[in-house]
Order: C-alpha cells, then sequence, then structure tokens
C-alpha cells in the first residue's frame, strides 16, 4: 500500500449540516493518470481541497507518500509534493510570465528580497521542465489560454510535484491545444509524477486517463479502468440516471424555409456563407475556434451586419439594425458564455426570464407585475427549472438550471429561429441532455433551431443537418446518420486543411 | 534599440511626458514665463505634499483598493500632534514633531488596514467610513480651530531653503524647500520597496488577483495592513510639510485634495483596477496636475477655470489611456480580425 502517491482513506466533510463528501476512498500510484469525474455539485472540489489542505476532513485519513494525516494545511500538501492547477490557474495577468514562475519558489524559501536575476534563473529552469517557448518579459494577461496554463503547469513542477491535480484543465482550451497538453501530461507520467484529472468531459479524459474515480453526491460511485466504461455507463454512474443515446429524428419538415442566408459575408471573419433552415429543423454548424463561427453566428442575431450576402427570414429579404432588431424580426440567441453574456446572476430568475419580452408585459406605460409573474411562473413551469420560488437569485440555481433560465429568456419572444452558441458548455451532463431535450421539443412544435458547437457528439446526437465551417468559409454538409464522429472530428481538424484554404 | 523604443512608445508614461511638454510650451509661449528659474522652483515646490499623498494612493491602487481617507487621516495627525506641541509650549527641533506625526500616521493607517485586511468590504466604503471618524474625531473631540502660531521649529522648517532661486527679469524670488528631499527620499525607499521586496511585489500580485495570490504564499492580510500603515505615515509626513510650509495649521485645509490626487495617479498611467502602474508616471501625473494648477494665474485665466480645466484634463487623459487598453488588449479588432 505504501507504494501509493497518495490514499485518501474514508473520508467525510460536511459543511453546515450539508454532506459534501462520504466516506471516499482514493488511491493514485506514482506516474498514474487519474481521472476524478463527477457533475458539478457532486464534491470534487470539495476532494480536491481536503487533499490539497485546505479543508480539514471531518473523518478518515489523507496519506502522502506514506505519510498519514488526520489533518493537512496547505503547507504541508505542498511540501508533500501536492500541487494544485485550478481552473483559472491562479496566474498574476498584470505581471511578467518571469515573475509568474518565480515568486512561488521565492516565497516558499522565504525571501524577503527580490533578485531579478535569481528570479530568471527560476524561470528558467521552469520553462526548461516541459521545453515550453516563451518571452518571459511577456505579461500573462496577453497569453492565450493554453500558455497561462503552460505556466501554471511549469510553476507546480518547480516544487517537486509528486502529484498534480488538474481542475477541468480542457475547458477552455480548443482540440489541438488539448492535444498538446495531453503530450506534456504523458510526459509528466513519464517522470512518474502522478496526475489526478479533473473532469465532466468523457470523450476528452477518456483517451489519457489510467483508471476512473467517479463520484457522485458526495460519494465514489465507481473506481474503474477505462475498459469497463462507455459513455452510456459513464453518464449512468456521472447522474444516476439513464440516458437513450437515440439520434435526433427530424418530423415532417414544411417546404418555406424559416431562415436562409445567401453568399453571406463579413469581411476579415467569413465570406459566401449560404443554408436554408426550415422549421423543424436542427442544424449544427461546427468548426474550431477561430473558423468564423462565432462571428456567423453574431451576424445572424444582428450584432454584426453583413458586408455582402442576403439574409430572409421567412423568405423575405432582412437586414438587421441590431440585436433588438433581429429580436423583432424573429431570431433568437442563446450566447456562449452563459455567465457573462447571458444572466443577470445577481437578479430573480423571474427577472431573467421576462428581460427579453419586457416590452410586451407594459400596461400604460408601465411595467405590469401581476402579468410579469404569471409570465414568470409559467416558463418556470414549462421549462421544469428546479426552483421553489421564481423570485429567488439567479445564482442560486446550478449550471444546467441556469442555462435553462438563458432558454427560457430567449423563448420568451416566441422566435421564430434560435440560434444556440455552444449551448452545453460547462454544463453537467444530466442538465445537457435535459437541454437537448428541450431543443429536440422546441424542434417537434416548429422551431428552426442552430446549433453552434465544438462538441462533436452533441452536433452529431441532435442536428439533422451538419454544417462545417474552415477559416470562415462553410466547406462540408454532413448528415449525422451517416457520419460518425470520428470521422467528423477529422475533418474538422486536420485531412482535408488543404482543400479548406481553396 | 528598436524594442526599447517600441517600450516607450507603448509606455502610458510617455504620453503623459508628451502633454506635460506641449502644456509646458504653450504657457511658455503665453505668458514667457515658464521656463524661468522661479516657476520653476515653484512647480517643484508645489509638487511637494500632492507627491507624497499621490505615492500612497498610488500604493493603495496597484493593491487592487482606493484610499480617500488619506487627506482627513493627515489633518487628524498633524493637528492632534500641532495642539499638543502648541499647549506643552515645545521649544525643541523639528525631529520630534516628524516622529510624533509619523507614530499617529501608522496608528491612523493601522485603523484602515485592520478594516480593509480582515473585512470583505471595497476598502473605498470602509475609508469613505474612516475618513469621516478621523475628521470627526478631530473637529468634534478635538474641536479644531485654526492654530496661528505653530512651535517655532515648525515654522522654521517650513522656510528653511536649499537654495533661492531668482528670475532675472522681475526680480522675484522662489526658494526650493528642504521638504522637497523629503519627496525625493519618499519616491527611492517606495521605488526600492515596489521593486526589490516581496514585500512590494505582493502588492502588485494582490492587486493582480487575490486569490492567486494567497494561493502563492502571499500573506495577503499581512501585507495589506502593513501596506495601509505605510500609506498612513507618509500621508501624515504630508501633511505635516504642508502645515510647516504654511506656518500655520489650517484644519480644514487638506480635505477634499484626495479626488485631484487619485487623478493624478489615474492619469499617470495607473489601472483604476489595480495591479499595474508607476512610481515614474504617477510623479509625470502629479506634475502635468500642478502644472496646470499654477500656470493658470500665467496665463491670466482665471481661477475659477481651474477646476474646469482640471476635470477635462481628467477625462480626456484617462480616456485616452482607456483607449490604448482596448487597442491594445482583445478589442473588436480581435473579434473582426
Amino acid at each position: 500500500m505504501s507504494e501509493c502517491v497518495l490514499a485518501v482513506r474514508g473520508v467525510s466533510k460536511s459543511f453546515a449540516g450539508v454532506q459534501a463528501l462520504s466516506d471516499i476512498n482514493l488511491e493514485i500510484r506514482p506516474g498514474e493518470i487519474h481521472c476524478l469525474a463527477g457533475e458539478n455539485g457532486s464534491g470534487k472540489s470539495t476532494l480536491i481541497k481536503v487533499i490539497s489542505g485546505v479543508h480539514d476532513p471531518d473523518e478518515g485519513t489523507i496519506e502522502i507518500g506514506g505519510v498519514v494525516h488526520k489533518r493537512l494545511t496547505p503547507v504541508e500538501a505542498i511540501a508533500a509534493g501536492v500541487q494544485v492547477i485550478y481552473q483559472d490557474f491562479s496566474v498574476f495577468p498584470n505581471l511578467t510570465v518571469m515573475e509568474n514562475l518565480a515568486l512561488n519558489t521565492e516565497l516558499a524559501s522565504k525571501r524577503k528580497l527580490v533578485n531579478w536575476r535569481r528570479f530568471r534563473r527560476i524561470a528558467e529552469e521552469a520553462v526548461a521542465k516541459i521545453d515550453f517557448s516563451v518571452d518571459l518579459d511577456q505579461l500573462v494577461g496577453k497569453l492565450s489560454v493554453a500558455d497561462k496554463q503552460l505556466v501554471a503547469i511549469s510553476r507546480a513542477l518547480m516544487s517537486d510535484a509528486k502529484l498534480i491535480i488538474m481542475d477541468e484543465p480542457t475547458t477552455a482550451l480548443t482540440k489541438k491545444e488539448v492535444d498538446a497538453l495531453f503530450r506534456i501530461i504523458l510526459d509528466l507520467k513519464a517522470r512518474g509524477i502522478a496526475i489526478l484529472f479533473v473532469s465532466h468531459k468523457l470523450e476528452e479524459v477518456f483517451e489519457i486517463s489510467e483508471r476512473f474515480t467517479i463520484i457522485r453526491n458526495g460519494r465514489a460511485v465507481a473506481t474503474c479502468l477505462p475498459e469497463e466504461l462507455n459513455r452510456r455507463t459513464f453518464t449512468q454512474y456521472m447522474t444516476g440516471r439513464d440516458f437513450e443515446d437515440a439520434h435526433f429524428q427530424v418530423g415532417e419538415l414544411p417546404p418555406e424555409p424559416a431562415l436562409e442566408a445567401r453568399a453571406l459575408t463579413v469581411t476579415g471573419a467569413f465570406s459566401d456563407v449560404s443554408f436554408s433552415l426550415r422549421p423543424g429543423e436542427i442544424l449544427g454548424i461546427t468548426g474550431l475556434l477561430g473558423s468564423g463561427r462565432t462571428e456567423l453566428a453574431m451576424t445572424l442575431f444582428g450584432a454584426y451586419r453583413p458586408d455582402a450576402g442576403e439574409l430572409l427570414v421567412k423568405g423575405s429579404p432582412v437586414r438587421f439594425s441590431g440585436i433588438r432588431a433581429a429580436i423583432a424580426g424573429g431570431i433568437g440567441y442563446v450566447p456562449e458564455d452563459r455567465l457573462t453574456e447571458g444572466l443577470f446572476l445577481e437578479r430573480s430568475i423571474g427577472d431573467n426570464i421576462v428581460i427579453a419580452q419586457i416590452d410586451q408585459l407594459v400596461t400604460r406605460g408601465l411595467l405590469d407585475r401581476e402579468r410579469k409573474t404569471a409570465s414568470a411562473a409559467e416558463w418556470v413551469r414549462d421549462l421544469k427549472i428546479a426552483t421553489p420560488d421564481p423570485e429567488n437569485a439567479a445564482n442560486t440555481l446550478s449550471g444546467g438550471n441556469q442555462q435553462r433560465i438563458v432558454l427560457a429568456k430567449w423563448l420568451a419572444t416566441r422566435p421564430d429561429v434560435l440560434i444556440l452558441n455552444g449551448p452545453t458548455v460547462g454544463v453537467d451532463i444530466g442538465s445537457k441532455h435535459d437541454i437537448h431535450e428541450i431543443l429536440r421539443e422546441l424542434a417537434g412544435s416548429g422551431m428552426a433551431v442552430i446549433i453552434i458547437s465544438d462538441d462533436i457528439p452533441e452536433v452529431i446526437q441532435n442536428c439533422n443537418r451538419v454544417l462545417l465551417m474552415k477559416a470562415g468559409r462553410i466547406t462540408d454538409e454532413i448528415d449525422p446518420g451517416t457520419v460518425t464522429e470520428r470521422q467528423l472530428a477529422a475533418l474538422m481538424t486536420g485531412e482535408s486543411d488543404q482543400e479548406g484554404k481553396h | 534599440m528598436s524594442a526599447l523604443f517600441q517600450k516607450v512608445i507603448r509606455a502610458n508614461e510617455f504620453y503623459v511626458f508628451l502633454v506635460i511638454v506641449a502644456v509646458c510650451l504653450l504657457i511658455q509661449v503665453r505668458s514667457g514665463q515658464f521656463f524661468t528659474a522661479n516657476n520653476l522652483v515653484d512647480l517643484a515646490n508645489a509638487m511637494v505634499v500632492p507627491g507624497l499623498f499621490a505615492i500612497g494612493a498610488f500604493l493603495v491602487i496597484v493593491s487592487g483598493g482606493i484610499d480617500v481617507s488619506f487627506p482627513a487621516l493627515a489633518s487628524l495627525a498633524v493637528y492632534a500632534v500641532t495642539r499638543f506641541l502648541v499647549d506643552s509650549h515645545y521649544e525643541g527641533g523639528i525631529l520630534l514633531p516628524f516622529a510624533m506625526v509619523i507614530g499617529l500616521g501608522a496608528l491612523l493607517g493601522a485603523f484602515n488596514g485592520l478594516f480593509t485586511s480582515r473585512l470583505a468590504v471595497p476598502s473605498l466604503i470602509i475609508t469613505l467610513g474612516t475618513a469621516n471618524v478621523f475628521s470627526g474625531v478631530m473637529q468634534g473631540a478635538l474641536s479644531s480651530v485654526q492654530i496661528a502660531k505653530i512651535p517655532p521649529a515648525m515654522a522654521e522648517f517650513g522656510r528653511s531653503s536649499l537654495f533661492v532661486a531668482t528670475n532675472p527679469v522681475s526680480g522675484l524670488t522662489s526658494s526650493m524647500p528642504v521638504s522637497f528631499l523629503i519627496l525625493v527620499v519618499v519616491a527611492a525607499i517606495v521605488f526600492f520597496l515596489l521593486r526589490f521586496t516581496m514585500f512590494g511585489r505582493g502588492i502588485f500580485a494582490i492587486g493582480g488577483d487575490e486569490s492567486a495570490a494567497s494561493r502563492a504564499g502571499f500573506n495577503v492580510r499581512r501585507t495589506k495592513f502593513w501596506l495601509y500603515v505605510i500609506v498612513g505615515v507618509i500621508a501624515a509626513v504630508a501633511g505635516l510639510i504642508r502645515t510647516c510650509g504654511m506656518g500655520q495649521m489650517h484644519p480644514t485645509n487638506l480635505l477634499g485634495m484626495e479626488m485631484m490626487v487619485i487623478a493624478a495617479v489615474v492619469l499617470g498611467g495607473t489601472a483604476i483596477t489595480g495591479g499595474t502602474g508607476s512610481l515614474t508616471g504617477v510623479m509625470l501625473g502629479t506634475l502635468l496636475i500642478v502644472i496646470v494648477q499654477n500656470s493658470m494665474i500665467l496665463l491670466g485665466i482665471p481661477t475659477f477655470w481651474q477646476q474646469f480645466s482640471l476635470g477635462l484634463l481628467i477625462i480626456v487623459g484617462t480616456g485616452i489611456s482607456a483607449l490604448q487598453i482596448a487597442r491594445s488588449g482583445n478589442g473588436l479588432r480581435a473579434v473582426l480580425r
């Protein structure tokens, strides 16, 4: 047993009477890549905090490198070789790469004065560990997300880490960056450093993880090898529910399109984009970051004006002067980042729902509170938003339920066309299925839906047609019934790169 | 060489410097009095108190906070010390008044520091509160009145000069006060503190990301506490210099200066959100404001236009730096490529 880097035994923890963790066991061996999976609120973060010494467990022990701890301080955890790379990387955007890399080491050795030459030496040593080439004098705030992560990784390695915990490391990365990250992780593994990979995205962790521990409601429900898991069992463990992996079946379609783009162009973003969408369809638009997919969505929604081409809603050409005009024209848009673009987190759930249709709730120039309350209650019911009271603040809800509010907000204007940009980024598996369910229902009731996403299984399963964008152009149209996820991924990233440029 | 040039061109300080040069030339052309020895010495003299305040305000802003209590803090510390010395008929040297003011400034700063480091309340709110407490104590408990006759050592320190500059044409003279050295020394110490101590890097780190700073191992509470103590000391010293320079203790003389000082700091390129800024910028920002204030008279512009033009300067100055941020960051151009 002593060959474990980390052994968590029977750990329980509760906060104010709420049991966050109960009787958790977890063992990680040297050089092992272990995946800790669970939905938001399942206790993953609490467990990480117990391992890194931020929280003391109520019961149980943590054994690091053969030493058994009943309680642990963050300093002891770091000294024992446990490093956490947080989701926000915990870097200083206003300081240089050099300083970001050197500060921790200098603080750990209790230096009081700054020797810039020593800072540089430490930083050079740190980036050399993972062959990371970066300008040490650049401000970290100006680096890409992937480079910020590499700064955090090189910094973690400086303290002689034996276990590196990565909290949702792939969330903000492109596929290419994820591949680069995985190469680094494999390299660390080769040096005997264990990785605890925290994620809720099966697709990404599957290819690299050697063992899985899945927790749900504070309990470890399964510890298993990747061979023992598939998407369905994984989801089952995570949510405790069983979901059908059925493809979306489109119903009978009326002949007139709800939305039509003809040679739509925004200079510098995308060009010559044409497609038509009929009520009842779910159209997927996919492509890598920077392929122009987001800009296309913003144009359809009136945020950007096209430089050339035509947009037709229900057969008549439109030129939206802005977002309000697009809403009036029957277009709904669910933005990419539900937290910063889509919700007033401090305001009530009801307020958030009615905000987009507030004009319709006005009686004699004043807001009609009764109609507002009635409308909010109706949507909470229709969308199965789990709340005891629509007057509660939106931030009291879980991620998936928040997404439902954002949906409610845009459905409130009764759009003919609903555009969703990355609808399930950062959403629990369970809520993700619920959202997909809602979208299918909406399409079934005659709404035209566009899903813009780089989540390949998402577009394959939920769309009846998928358009692939590359370098600002639509390069392929795919029938999800005949194309596999693997084929679509290949089309997206590699193989046909040269053709895409012509 | 070109890399250095690029760096200079991109620096905010460079633009403030250009504006200062432009303003100086304008005043010189209009009045012919700007580049005279006595005017330059007058400017240096006028820099001392706002300059010290600006250094203190800068430290707090870099740490991600904002302090509006320093004029009240300085007034209270200096009033209490002056009152005590006058009542006890103090006849000794200048060192004791300085020591007492520094001690009291540190104590009042610690009061600010205690609240800001312990409570999750924005420092603006806390210092708004303490500013009122400080001026309330001064005006209520100490029933402050103007003290016309300050201890002789203080008055003498106020009059002492390094050298006297004479305008050959008008014959006007201006003397460079000894207190200017204090500004230089404080600026040098703070520069060293920020650049070469982990405490100073901690102030920047906290201003960049407070939770990252505590995860990295900085003692955020302790750093913040001592930061406010230092700022209290700097402010109290500035207050004493002002009182000595005026030759009398005017309890409300400093109140209301906070906005002008914070404006100078921001004008010098310090991000109001914390984490970035330089002492050079702060000094340039203060200089610009002092020049505008002082030189309106040379141009024969009525003094009530001072407020107006200062306000305009602040809006234009901070607007330009905001534009620069938008241009260098992921602005619209990055979105549309």
